[in-house]
Parts: structure tokens; C-alpha cells; sequence
């Protein structure tokens, strides 16, 4: 559909963010299928058959170290540099251990259980820190309670009227 | 024979192939991707790795460097290379750089903030100045022109100029960096190169045997050597540029006529 000039510019005008507003949902779709239009008539597309996409287990490769697993290019014999030699030692190593793949957990130190156990104390013991004063006076009290049941409890102290 | 255009792949291990020549590939079970693969033939076998020399086409493979075809089995030989390699063992002496090569380069010129080095390829690569271990815009490498780097290249292809660095990826030095003073730096085919880094190689065990060195190899060709006097140095030098030519029989004689000394 070809358009007029005037009612081309008012038209373009419409696309601009400040009359998205007033524009009602219906001339909104209206527009959007319009420039939908205009795209698929001036898209270029290939008259060919869709090409399969196949072969995806060949990677190619320029580089010669991961065909032949070539050594570290650094090397010293006899001590000439210990710390190239000590290099030596931990970069075949690597390149031999990537292959392994060892996934063995580390030996811990402290069994999981030992810790569970240990922390199951801790949280009151850090917490019995940050108690108020009377709440941790009433936790004293309930472990004596625990303990000795048979103590008699203190009687309060109040005041005592003077006799006369 | 060999030459005569297509051929299996795995019968072409060992000879000699020529550029043109396409190697096909067993045809893989699991081509159709509709179909699930079941039984045991159809066992999912990682990727093929195409190497050097080698290029991917429609039938397998196409050879696009003379030399000897080599093979890897897959399996366990390494995380890259699971379903097998396949690569030409070509002999050349001018070194086109690739990514994640480990060259010696000489420093030609300080640009700016970037080194100029010379690789001994085309181009001349780059090296940032905080391309270091511990290198910040205070505390900057001391490198000078004239001075030996061994570093790898993080960018090398043929559109782009080549850049180096000093370090891996997680920032360590890893022997990177400016390689000391003394020493002798020569050239030598890729191809020997590659021999003297296999495991195993007879000629390092050998020349280990003899006296204290250090030895720097770079993928570029150079090496670099350094022993306690100018004339082990010296002696070091010519057995590695000799060896190209000699058999092991010769290699052993001279060595031994050395060690006789």
C-alpha cells in the first residue's frame, strides 16, 4: 500500500515513543503488522535447500601439543636451575594427572560426624554470649536445677522491716 | 598406494600423503540423528581430534601438508583427544604462529605500553608490559630491547597481528617471562623441536647425562642453552644441530668420544 505524503508523515509519526500513549491497542497492531510487512517484503533470503548440519565430531586443530602431549619447553638437568627443575616436575605432572583425572576427596581431617557433633555445641555456646544478663542468669539457673535437683533454692532477698 | 586420492584413514597410518589426497572416515553409526543409537557398535566415542595438515571435508578428511600420517588411539590418552587423533607429521623451518604455542621471542622494539618481538614468523607479536606475573602500571617488567621471552601466544591467527603473554590464566608466571643472562640461542627445524620435547626423547636423556645445562625449547624453532663454560655450551649447540642429520648409532659415538674426554 502506498501512501500519500502527508498521511506517510503522519503515519511515521505514530512510531514515535510520545504518541505510543494515545494510541488505542487496535491502531497499535494495525502498525506493528505493517512494519512486519515492510521487513519481510525488503528481507533477502536464499532460494537453496536448508544444508543439514552434520559432522560435528571433528574438531580441527593447529596446534600440535594436544596430538603428541609434548613436555614443558623449560628444562634443566643435573641442578643447573633447581627451581626450572622443580617446575619440570609439577608441569609433566599436570599434564599426565589431566588425563587421570583423579576425583578422590581429600583425607579430612575432622570426620563430618566429629563436626556436626562439635557444632551442635558450639551454636549455644556462641549464643549463650549475646543473652541479656537475666536470661542468662535464668539459663544458670536451670542448669543448677538439672544437676542437683535436691539444692533448695536461695530464698530472695527483700526487704526486711527493721523490728523494733 | 599411496598418492592415489581417497583411501581409509586407518590404513594410511605411516605412509606418506600429499596435499589433495582425502582419507575417509568409518562411517559413524549414529549419522542419522532420528534415530537412537542402541547396541554395542553404537557406543558414543568422544570427538575426533584433526590435526595439523589435516582439514575437515565432506567425505573425511583432506590433507593439505605432505608428510607421514600419525595416528592416537582414542581413549585415555588425554581429555582433548578422546575419540582419537589423526595429524601430519610434516617437516618445515619457518614457524606460522598458533594459539597456545610456547615460543622464545626477541625483543625488537618497545612501542608505548606493548614490546615488539620477533617470533620468526610473519608478523612481529606483542607483549603488554602487564602481561607479567605481578606486573601493575607502577611496577613495570624489566624487560629490555634485545632480551630473550619465552612466553604463548593468546591471539594468533591469520587475520589478526599475534599477541603474547608472560603468563597462564590464572596468572602465575608458570617459568614465563624474560629468560636470564649468558646462554646460546640457535635455530632448528619444527621438527626437531617436536622430537626433542616427546617424552621419552633419547637425545635429552642422553645429553642430561653429560654435564649441568639449562635448556629452553620454543615451538618457533629457537633454543636456547646455557651450561657452566662457553665450551660445554658450545659442545651442547652443535649435538642438537647435528642430530637432525645423524642416525642414533652416530649420536651415541659422539657422545661417548665426549664423555671420553
Amino acid at each position: 500500500r502506498t501512501y500519500s505524503k502527508e498521511t506517510e508523515v503522519v503515519r511515521f509519526c505514530l512510531y514515535f515513543q510520545f504518541m505510543q500513549r494515545g494510541l488505542d491497542s487496535q491502531t497499535k497492531k494495525q502498525l506493528e503488522e505493517e512494519e512486519k510487512k515492510i521487513i519481510s517484503e525488503e528481507h533477502w533470503y536464499l532460494d537453496l535447500p536448508d544444508l543439514k548440519e552434520k559432522e560435528s565430531f571433528i574438531i580441527e586443530e593447529r596446534s600440535f601439543m594436544p596430538c603428541e602431549d609434548l613436555l614443558y619447553g623449560r628444562m634443566s638437568f643435573k641442578g643447573f636451575n633447581p627451581e626450572i627443575e622443580k617446575l619440570m616436575v609439577q608441569m609433566n605432572s599436570k599434564s599426565k594427572k589431566e588425563e587421570i583425572e583423579v576425583d578422590d576427596k581429600m583425607e579430612a581431617d575432622v570426620s563430618d560426624e566429629e563436626m556436626a557433633r562439635r557444632y551442635e555445641t558450639l551454636v549455644g555456646t556462641i549464643g549463650k554470649k549475646f543473652l541479656k544478663k537475666r536470661d542468662q542468669r535464668v539459663l544458670r539457673d536451670e542448669d543448677e536445677d538439672e544437676n542437683s535437683n535436691s539444692r533448695p533454692k536461695k530464698a530472695k532477698k527483700m526487704f526486711l522491716k527493721p523490728q523494733d | 598406494a599411496a598418492g592415489s586420492g581417497k583411501m581409509a584413514a586407518e590404513a594410511a597410518v605411516g605412509q606418506v600423503v600429499l596435499p589433495g589426497d582425502v582419507l575417509l572416515l568409518p562411517a559413524r553409526p549414529d549419522h542419522d540423528a532420528e534415530r537412537l543409537p542402541l547396541g554395542p557398535e553404537a557406543a558414543p566415542r568422544g570427538r575426533l581430534l584433526c590435526g595439523p595438515g589435516l582439514r575437515r571435508c565432506a567425505a573425511g578428511l583432506l590433507v593439505t601438508k605432505c608428510g607421514l600420517l600419525r595416528h592416537r588411539q582414542p581413549g585415555g590418552g588425554g581429555g582433548a583427544a578422546a575419540g582419537g587423533a589423526y595429524w601430519v607429521d610434516s617437516q618445515q623451518k619457518r614457524y606460522v604462529p598458533v594459539k597456545g604455542d610456547q615460543v622464545i621471542g626477541i625483543v625488537t622494539a618497545r612501542a608505548g605500553d606493548v614490546f615488539r618481538l620477533d617470533v620468526g614468523g610473519s608478523e612481529q607479536a606483542s607483549l603488554s608490559y602487564l602481561a607479567f606475573e605481578g606486573a601493575t602500571k607502577r611496577n613495570r617488567p624489566n624487560v629490555q630491547v634485545g632480551d630473550l621471552v619465552y612466553g604463548q601466544f593468546l591471539v594468533a591467527n591469520k587475520d589478526m597481528e599475534p599477541e603474547m603473554v608472560c603468563m597462564d590464566s590464572s596468572g602465575k608466571a608458570s617459568g614465563m617471562g624474560v629468560i636470564g643472562q649468558d646462554g646460546f640461542l640457535f635455530k632448528v627445524s619444527l621438527g626437531l623441536i617436536r622430537k626433542l620435547l616427546a617424552p621419552k626423547c633419547e637425545i635429552i636423556q642422553e645429553l642430561s647425562q653429560l654435564y649441568p645445562f639449562e635448556l629452553v625449547l620454543g615451538m618457533n624453532g629457537r633454543i636456547w642453552v646455557k651450561a657452566k663454560t662457553v665450551q660445554q655450551t658450545l659442545i651442547i649447540v652443535n649435538i642438537l644441530e647435528a642430530c637432525e642429520y645423524m642416525t642414533s648409532e652416530q649420536r651415541k659415538q659422539a657422545l661417548a668420544k665426549l664423555s671420553g674426554n
